[in-house]
């Protein structure tokens, strides 16, 4: 069996020191296999956005190894960081985080201006993977004129841009009405099942994670069984 | 990111904050301005007198005469020696110049470097006058190398028969000729007093109206046919030694470098000489005028300095304000040399749009107010363009304040470019 394509072993994070000190992750170890559908599901404050972080190599853990398709995080180059934060993964932040000024197919091809791909092809990709998400008549709108849902997809779109292997989403209907939630939720089911995107979302609604092919609980910055947490 | 997408994205973002973005380029442009003006200034001035000098005299000759011996008071008065000449002197009591005759033409000719020698005759004429009318009194010197700007007509003949001379155009009007291109052509009387007191009058024909000039003395140019006319009138009756016995010669030498002319005078100073190029006499005023330059350059460039924390200033806030930005830009693999690259590059343009503004502005005001100096109260001295602006200098006037601009750029490029992308995401 190949490795997985993340592996996280007894990761620790402390925010602060002295009388401030918190310690948001208390050891957490977990394996996600290449096309699996994870949730990481706990009440707000509990370390799920702070685990998310750390699995996508944006922020450093205290303790404890992160392996990227076995590879060890910590030997990656900043390059190398880079090159996977631009092209293996995708994220979808708690927050829009889009540039209101600029039109939504500017705010869906910044990954690939980032990673240095020419402007004809940046277009080019960048309309289609607004055609996928049914929002190719939005292009040239400003980003801020667009609904939450809207957003959302123009968000998801800009996660998608650069073809991740791993699509990470942080509370990704947490913004949005119950009806734009599905929508949002389907597409990225649709992802994942038919474009073998492996999808790592983090939300507090267990209605959200039922579908997911496996849940992971955390609370108060470690993982605990099912059970626990139903009786909770 | 590529370069090109960086500059792009630089100059974007420079126009985002548009009222912040233009206080700064104002306060840039008026560091641009006065740089752009007193650089101009250096350059039109130069410029002047670089054509003034060269109306004066040639830059390939050296005036030579005898080094002084009564320099030293202490050493008190001179033996008389029969081989030495002494031509009484306008300078203070008691000193003394020495006369060059034909023995030292032949030394000073054998100097390596040195091509030619003409003695200097000095030649005192009574008047000029034309027409019969109102005689004026004038003074004359040989060519000897000078390019008198001419305000109408020609350069002289030095090589005819025709006695010729240049006319400083103060004397048009009152000689009463016309104008200055009515009296190219006109033959004017020169009136010289020989030794025994007896005047000759010499005809001369005019060839060209020099400009008003700074450095000439007002005197008139003329060729080498007049000047050997007045000689001669002027030597009649006076005792033969007396016309081979000169203040001073000019030696003139091939275009040369710096250290070579400084041989020609160690060669000359080594056989007694004092030898003096152009440069030498006129180099006093060059300097003064650097100076003022230089410090009119100083407080331009103080006032780049305040802007430079203009600079820094507008750029921290916008890396405050773009803080989520720079922290999304990070997360989706963006390298800290690109945010870095980013910021520093939007601090050289907002340097180059005020710089290239001030210049223009500077350019445009400066050359508007120097013609209307030139036509109104500079202009007696004709030629003169009191600010001129050169490409070159105007090219490292921007190119100084972008590096201003770049460096103020870096502390702010920095702070974005050391930002973590989750504290960056995380602020609110
Ligand atoms: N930068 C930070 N400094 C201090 N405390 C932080 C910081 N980020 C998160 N925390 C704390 O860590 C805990 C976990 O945060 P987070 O991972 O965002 O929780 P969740 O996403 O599950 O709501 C919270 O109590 C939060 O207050
Ligand atoms: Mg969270």
């Amino acid at each position: 069996m190949s490795a997985p394509i993340l592996a996280a072993c007894d990761l620790t994070k402390t925010y602060g020191r002295g009388p401030d000190r918190f310690d948001a992750l208390k050891g957490v170890s977990l394996e996600i296999d290449r096309g699996d559908s994870v949730a990481i599901v706990g009440k707000s404050g509990s370390g799920k956005s702070t685990l998310m972080h750390l699995l996508a190599l944006l922020d450093t853990p205290g303790g404890g190894q992160i392996h990227v398709d076995g590879t060890d995080a910590k030997t990656l180059s900043g390059r190398n960081l880079n090159a996977l934060r631009n092209s293996m993964f995708g994220f979808v932040f708690q927050q829009f985080f889009l540039n209101t000024a600029s039109s939504v197919l500017e705010n869906v091809v910044l990954p690939l201006k980032i990673a240095g791909v020419g402007t004809r092809e940046r277009r080019a990709r960048g309309m289609a993977v607004l055609e996928q998400l049914e929002l190719a008549d939005k292009a040239r709108n400003k980003a801020g004129n667009l609904s939450g849902g809207q957003k959302q997809r123009v968000v998801i779109a800009r996660a998608l841009v650069n073809t991740p292997q791993v699509l990470f989403a942080d509370e990704p209907t947490g913004n949005l009405d119950t009806a734009t939630g599905r929508i949002v939720e389907d597409i990225l089911f649709d992802l994942n099942s038919n474009h073998g995107i492996t999808l790592i979302t983090v939300t507090h609604d267990h209605d959200l994670a039922a579908p997911f092919n496996r849940r992971l609980y955390i609370r108060d910055g470690v993982l605990i069984t099912t059970d626990e947490e139903h009786a909770a | 990111m590529k370069p090109l997408e960086i500059l792009k994205t630089a100059i974007t973002n420079s126009f985002r904050s548009k009222l912040r973005t233009s206080l700064t380029i104002m306060a840039i442009f008026v560091g641009a301005f006065t740089l752009t003006i007193t650089n101009g200034l250096g350059t039109g001035i130069s410029n002047y007198i670089d054509s003034q000098i060269a109306a004066v005299g040639s830059s390939n000759t050296f005036t030579v005469n005898k080094t002084g011996t009564s320099g030293n008071p202490g050493s008190g008065p001179k033996k008389y020696d029969a081989s030495t000449r002494v031509l009484a002197s306008g300078g203070r009591p008691g000193s003394t110049q020495q006369a060059l005759g034909q023995a030292d033409l032949n030394t000073i000719g054998a100097i390596p470097g040195i091509t030619g020698v003409t003695p200097v005759t000095r030649l005192s004429p009574d008047y000029i006058q034309w027409n019969s009318l109102e005689k004026y009194q004038l003074s004359v010197s040989p060519l000897a190398g000078a390019q008198p700007q001419l305000a109408a007509g020609s350069a002289l003949d030095d090589s005819g028969t025709q006695p010729q001379l240049i006319l400083p155009a103060s004397y048009v009007a009152p000689l009463g000729l016309p104008d200055n291109n009515e009296a190219i052509g006109q033959d004017v009387t020169i009136g010289i007093t020989d030794a025994t007191g007896t005047v000759h009058p010499i005809t001369a024909r005019i060839t060209g109206i020099e400009q008003s000039a700074l450095l000439g003395g007002g005197g008139a140019f003329i060729n080498k046919s007049l000047s050997t006319a007045l000689a001669d009138a002027q030597g009649t009756g006076a005792p033969a030694a007396a016309n081979t016995a000169w203040a001073e010669v000019t030696a003139t030498f091939a275009p040369s470098s710096a250290s070579q002319v400084g041989d020609m005078k160690a060669g000359l100073a080594a056989a007694g000489y004092t030898a003096q190029t152009l440069d030498d006499r006129i180099g006093t005023v060059k300097t003064v005028i650097n100076g003022i330059i230089g410090v009119l350059d100083a407080f331009a460039i103080i006032a780049l300095i305040a802007a430079g924390f203009g600079i820094v200033n507008t750029l921290l806030m916008s890396v405050q304000e773009r803080t989520r930005e720079i922290g999304l830009m990070k997360a989706m693999g963006m390298g800290s040399g690109s945010v870095f690259g980013l910021f520093s590059t939007e601090a050289a343009f907002i340097g180059l749009l005020g710089s290239a503004i001030g210049s223009a502005a500077a350019i445009g005001l400066g050359t508007a107010v120097s013609g209307a100096l030139a036509r109104g109260p500079l202009s007696d001295l004709a030629g003169l363009h009191i600010l001129a602006f050169a490409p070159g200098p105007v090219a490292g006037v921007i190119l100084l304040v972008m590096a201003i601009a770049f460096i103020a750029g870096t502390l702010p490029a920095w702070r974005a470019a050391r930002q973590n992308p989750i504290d960056s995401l995380r602020y609110e």
